[in-house]
């Protein structure tokens, strides 16, 4: 494929990603091309091209986001940006004889996941190795998904989800996919950074980046039986005890006595502006709907997880996370007759406790 | 004289009358004794083993099951020993012993043939139906034809046969084949004589089938043969697969000729594994024919990719109300200039009503809307004459719309937008002010005639104009649950967006609106985005937008 050396390789990769970083950071859409294609000119692997150069610059955009030095439109321009690049390299680099015959693979993200870039690249990694891909692109409705597989029947279903929120209606989309005999590789960040949502959902296999994808799908899944859907209780038989259940049906009225509560508690809340209140409101929901993604798991760690992250944005923006605390507080009052939900709120307490004692999160443009 | 167990101590009359019932007991009964040699046969048991006789070695007269059993009794005691079971000529026997004087050993045999043919019948019973049960939800699970073959012939050849070929009708000329050896399901498509196999045209054309023991293996075909498959076939079946009146195809079942023929039972069994795989194949067929039929239709509906259009920007992002659909009641629409100096059209509106019926109507006002391309620099115009199309149609909706004539002027986009009764678009410039556009009229459909004021607007690079429909304003949700997303936080959003690509920003819009909206029910929700670009435009990329799209 190319005659450099390794170290060529990764010198040209290391210009390449700091060229690319500088235009999205500048919005400028040619600079960015120019970023990429200078790379794939001097002969280097599309794929790393893709995986290396482009997937690694979208990490640092959401590092960047994260820590409030890109501002929305930043982020989402640079992701536009991104797609605009690989479309064009689709183009430019045409996919090989395929050597796998037979080989189909629909990539689709769950729906309700909007960030489609990660499933994209996948999608095009495959289509570089010679696979077949139908990419169906963000927030795939679960029928939807179900109807294109009756008609294509692929070989394997790629699944890919970002947000831990959409991990129930990942499930659901898990189990569908299975019960017509296609196997299910998920991905993303919402499956843990060791597959432990994926394992815990059944899903047939579980990829912690696009190259090991990739690889995993080549070598061919085994199909499911098939046959009648699991349930989800087949899976996670903890969902008996209804608090999950619950928690959700009464999410509305959760967010509204916590609000309440919260001005009750806090008189600073009282002179909000309208729209002051609605991030606050939007904080609690937020809350909650963590909140019930781990009954639904049965895991404290995206609970509490959430809680630390959510705290690092507040404070990198210099809001400070009082509200957190106390929003907990309240909702053990709401929620005391759960004692799932209670033993999590508890241990979202003690996360914020500790954060308490340490130091603060480093500050706009520090080192990441 | 043999003394019975539990008999009463000796006395000479009644062991003479035990001794004689004994003799005549209609269950087969020995006496062994402590060399393994026959002391006493009872009449059942001689006709049972007729080298029975008294002093004959047990191991010449009995089989080797209860020769054993008959040591281990003598050893641990006859009563330690349980009941041994085994198989004599036809017969199924149980035997148990009980001790006899001297150390003698009493069998007591029961003729158990009729028990085991009972539970063999139960459990090949409980196993067909354990079979059928898992034939039926998977045969069921996918709706696909090809994929419905595959499982009934890999079912079939797991459980019935060595080899199962599924024979589809006829597409054309040439017929659908699935064939499994065991192994991987071969598909194959071949111009194939069915009258090459017995009974595979009748079966095909729903005649009843033919016997097996009237199949000739040795007439088979080539192509009836899976890849894997071994050895000269020993029987067939061939059996219809029934269907939804007409037959779903047939099914070929091959046993090598090392295996048993098949028998009456397994041929009434293969025929009510045929009738399961004939409805879901049968299902599957009607699925895919009505999907491919919708798909059709539903074409010239779905909402069409936009792409940059001679230096300018669109994007569109569209949501029916219902998940479960793709086409509702919102449209839009982009037709190029036929020139970089002339002017492109863009439509972007709304139907009233929901669902399919209303995206039919979408489909005539677009269609009109193309007809109507020529006269699209006069939009009161354009407006007019569609009012008179819809008033005159036998359709009872109205639409709203908004129409904008695009042409790029240096690196300037200028537009003309005029609103049919649709909320005007707004603006979003450099700064991140937020502007509407000036433009009002009376909707579509309702009046004889129709007014409408237009309004100019100029978009510098980096700028974007946004057309929306009321899915957007009215949705309702928020944190709180109930509240409406309304002009000051569409506005809000759209003040972010200045600067941002074209899809950026429909994808922000659509992504803060989808976040409101949560589970709660919406309408239809169709957004455009017309950008000036900040920057000249990657060639490569023209006519390729991040959307959904097939490698």
């Amino acid at each position: 494929m190319t005659d450099m050396t390794t170290a060529q390789e990764d010198g040209t990769l290391a210009r390449s990603r700091d060229a690319l970083w500088q235009a999205v950071w500048a919005r400028d859409e040619d600079a960015a091309a120019r970023a990429v294609f200078a790379a794939l000119d001097a002969g280097v692997d599309p794929e790393a091209v893709l995986l290396d150069v482009i997937a690694h610059t979208q990490r640092e955009v959401g590092r960047a986001w994260a820590e409030n030095r890109f501002s929305v439109a930043q982020e989402h321009s640079a992701t536009a940006i991104h797609e605009r690049i690989i479309a064009a390299m689709a183009h430019r680099v045409p996919a090989p004889v395929t050597e796998t015959p037979g080989t189909t693979v629909t990539v689709a993200c769950v729906d309700g996941e909007w960030h489609a870039l990660p499933a994209r690249l996948l999608a095009e990694v495959l289509r570089l190795r010679g696979l077949r891909v139908d990419f169906l692109g963000a927030q795939v409705p679960t029928p939807h998904l179900i109807a294109h597989l009756h008609a294509t029947v692929p070989t394997a279903v790629a699944l890919s989800s970002s947000l831990p929120l959409r991990l129930p209606t990942a499930h659901s989309a898990i189990t569908a996919v299975q019960a017509i005999g296609v196997p299910v590789v998920a991905g993303g960040a919402a499956f843990g950074t060791d597959g432990r949502y994926a394992r815990l959902l059944g899903a047939d296999a579980w990829a912690p980046d696009a190259r090991s994808a990739a690889g995993l799908l080549e070598r061919g899944l085994p199909r499911p039986a098939g046959g009648a859907v699991r349930q989800s209780v087949d899976d996670l038989p903890h969902l008996v005890d209804q608090e999950y259940t619950l928690v959700v049906r009464a999410k509305r009225r959760l967010v509204r006595n916590t609000l309440a509560g919260l001005e009750e508690r806090l008189p600073a809340m009282r002179a909000y502006s309208e729209a002051q209140r609605e991030r606050t409101a939007e904080d609690v929901l937020h809350i909650v709907e963590f909140l019930a993604c781990s009954l639904y798991t049965d895991d404290s760690g995206l609970f509490t997880g959430f809680l630390d992250w959510t705290a690092d944005i507040l404070e990198a923006r210099q809001v400070p996370a009082r509200v957190l605390e106390p929003a907990l507080a309240l909702l053990q009052k709401e929620l005391k007759d759960f004692p799932r939900t209670l033993g999590l709120l508890d241990q979202g307490r003690d996360t914020l406790r500790r954060r308490g004692t340490r130091p603060s999160v480093p500050g706009p443009g520090a080192p990441a | 004289m043999t003394r019975v167990e539990g008999s009463s101590p000796p006395g000479q009359e009644l062991l003479s009358s035990v001794g004689a019932a004994w003799t005549r007991a209609p269950y087969p009964s020995l006496v062994v004794d402590t060399a393994g040699a026959l002391v006493e046969v009872n009449a059942q048991a001689a006709r049972l083993f007729p080298a029975a006789g008294k002093g004959v070695p047990l191991a010449r007269a009995v089989p080797d099951w209860l020769v054993e059993g008959h040591r281990r009794a003598a050893v641990g005691g006859a009563d330690a020993a349980g009941p041994v079971r085994g198989r004599h000529e036809q017969w199924t026997l149980e035997a148990h012993a009980t001790s006899g004087a001297d150390g003698q050993v009493v069998w007591w045999l029961v003729d158990d043939t009729h028990r085991e043919l009972a539970e063999t019948a139960l459990r090949n019973e409980q196993e067909r139906t354990r079979f059928l049960a898992e034939a039926s939800s998977r045969l069921l699970a996918s709706l696909n034809t090809e994929r419905c073959m595959e499982v009934a012939v890999e079912l079939a050849s797991q459980y019935l046969a060595d080899a199962a070929v599924l024979v589809a009708p006829a597409a054309g000329r040439r017929h659908p084949l699935s064939l499994c050896a065991g192994g991987e399901v071969e598909h194959r498509t071949l111009r194939i004589d069915p009258a090459d196999v017995p009974g595979l045209k009748e079966a095909l054309q729903g005649f009843p089938p033919v016997p097996s023991r009237w199949i000739d293996p040795s007439a088979l075909p080539e192509w009836a043969l899976p890849d894997g498959f071994t050895g000269p076939v020993g029987s067939v079946v061939v059996t219809p697969l029934p269907g939804h009146g007409v037959p779903a195809g047939a099914l070929i079942l091959l046993r090598r000729s090392d295996q048993a023929a098949f028998d009456a039972s397994e041929e009434l069994f293969a025929r009510v594994f045929a009738a399961r795989a004939g409805a879901a194949l049968s299902a599957a067929r009607l699925y895919m024919e009505q999907s491919s039929i919708t798909a059709t239709l539903m074409e010239d509906l779905l909402p069409p990719l936009l792409r940059r259009v001679h230096g300018v920007e669109f994007a569109g992002g569209y949501r029916a109300a219902q998940d479960t659909e793709r086409v509702g009641g919102d449209f839009y629409d982009v037709h190029p200039g036929a020139a970089p100096g002339e002017k492109t059209l863009a439509v972007l509106g709304d139907v009233c009503g929901k669902g399919l019926e209303a995206a039919v109507l979408t489909g005539r006002i677009r269609g009109t809307l193309q007809a109507l391309l020529p006269l699209a620099g006069d939009h009161q115009h354009l407006l007019r004459l569609l009012n008179g199309t819809l008033l005159n149609s036998r359709h009872t909706r109205f639409a709203t719309l908004v129409l904008a004539s695009v042409v790029r002027q240096e690196n300037t986009a200028h537009l003309s937008l005029t609103s049919a009764g649709h909320p005007p678009p707004l603006i979003v410039r450099q700064d991140g002010a937020v502007e509407e556009a000036r433009t009002s009229g009376t909707l579509i459909g309702v009046l004889p005639d129709v007014r409408s004021v237009t309004a100019e607007v100029d978009l510098r690079p980096g700028e974007t104009c946004l057309l929306y429909t009321d899915g957007v304003t009215e949705a309702r949700g928020g944190p709180l649950g109930d509240v409406m997303f309304g002009d000051a936080r569409l506005r809000d959003a759209l003040a972010e967006c200045a600067g941002m690509p074209a899809e950026a920003v429909v994808e922000r819009i659509h992504m803060l609106v989808a976040e409101w909206i949560g589970d709660n029910r919406h309408d239809d929700i169709a957004v455009m985005a017309i950008t000036a670009p900040r920057t000249t435009h990657l060639t490569a990329v023209d006519g390729h937008t991040a959307g959904r799209y097939t490698a």
